[in-house]
């Protein structure tokens, strides 16, 4: 496996392990106040959309030529890099407040709660069904758009399904066997960690892609990813409170 | 609102997301990394500033 294929699988893994937990804690709440059974097949609906997004649009994205793929591809996540970090900077930062899923649970818990009882079909909740559909599908999307990018440019959309899915499969795990939003990942940190590759690999890709050559080519992204996250670093410590920007 | 503006709205914000000025930035340093390669001259050091710098700018922004 090249450095670039690990890459592209620890940054798809971050991602979706990221949005996977923010899911979970939708999920987990319409499933226990209202209907698991329900609450599941709306995840399973939801998840066979983001699949079959995966499955049209990866091998017709791969189809492209790599040139203005690396340019197109490279500024989207360059784009979507930068707004993950600006929000990890920001909570890291303490300038807007930490995604808190125990809180978030708390509040899905009470709108399920409080809606008025659906009328059931095949022995199915409406609410929980389209409120767990809602939630993967919309918190799924970017990743879906991660793996498709990131996977064609190099070829290997298979590797960033494969990411995607490993990630998906030890979120439910863990919140099988808790039963509870889980509030100790650090999501945050992960955030950031997701901002930063996908910034490098953006920065990367739309220079190669334009024409510009990298000093010793791949190679590069083993200083452009640190210098990254150090720059970052130095952001957060200068947005703390009661410290000049 | 009609369909079609709701998709576009949503297409917008998907990819621009919350501060335009980063979407805006990094079009433009795109095309002028283009324009160094283009002359042949050393282009690979402004996507990596460009980056860190947008980012500084929307992070001062969002203050």
């Amino acid at each position: 496996m090249s450095g670039s294929e690990v890459g592209l699988a620890v940054s798809v893994f971050l991602a979706c392990a990221v949005e996977a937990v923010e899911a979970l804690t939708i999920v987990l709440a319409v499933g226990l106040q209202r209907s698991w059974r329900s609450a599941m097949w709306g995840t399973g609906a939801a998840i066979a959309c983001l699949a079959l997004l995966v499955a049209i649009l990866g091998p017709s994205v791969s189809a492209l030529p790599i040139g203005g793929l690396r340019v197109v591809v490279g500024g989207l996540l360059l784009i979507f890099g930068l707004g993950w970090l600006r929000k990890a900077i920001l909570r890291a930062a303490g300038r807007k407040a930490l995604h808190d899923e125990t809180s978030i649970y708390a509040r899905e818990a009470e709108q399920a709660r409080a809606a008025t009882a659906t009328r059931r079909r095949a022995g199915l909740d409406g609410y929980a069904l389209t409120v767990a559909f809602k939630g993967v599908l919309l918190e799924g999307l970017e990743v879906v758009f991660i793996v498709i990018t990131f996977g064609a440019n190099q070829r290997h959309v298979g590797v960033g399904a494969a990411a995607a899915g490993l990630a998906v499969v030890l979120v439910v795990a863990a919140g099988a066997l808790t039963r509870a939003p889980l509030a100790r990942v650090p999501e945050n940190t992960l955030k950031f960690c997701v901002g930063v590759l996908l910034c490098a690999f953006g920065v990367f890709w739309s220079t190669e892609g334009v024409g510009g050559h990298w000093p010793g080519g791949d190679a590069a992204l083993l200083v452009i990813v640190p210098g990254l996250a150090l720059a970052a670093l130095a952001m957060v410590a200068g947005l703390r409170p009661g410290e000049p920007a | 609102m009609s369909l079609l503006t709701r998709a576009i709205a949503a297409v917008w914000e998907f990819v621009v997301g919350d501060d335009w000025l980063i979407a805006l930035g990094v079009a433009a340093a795109i095309g002028v990394t283009a324009a160094l390669a283009a002359l042949e001259l050393p282009a690979w050091w402004l996507m990596p500033v460009g980056a860190a710098g947008l980012l500084w700018l929307s992070l001062r922004r969002a203050k």
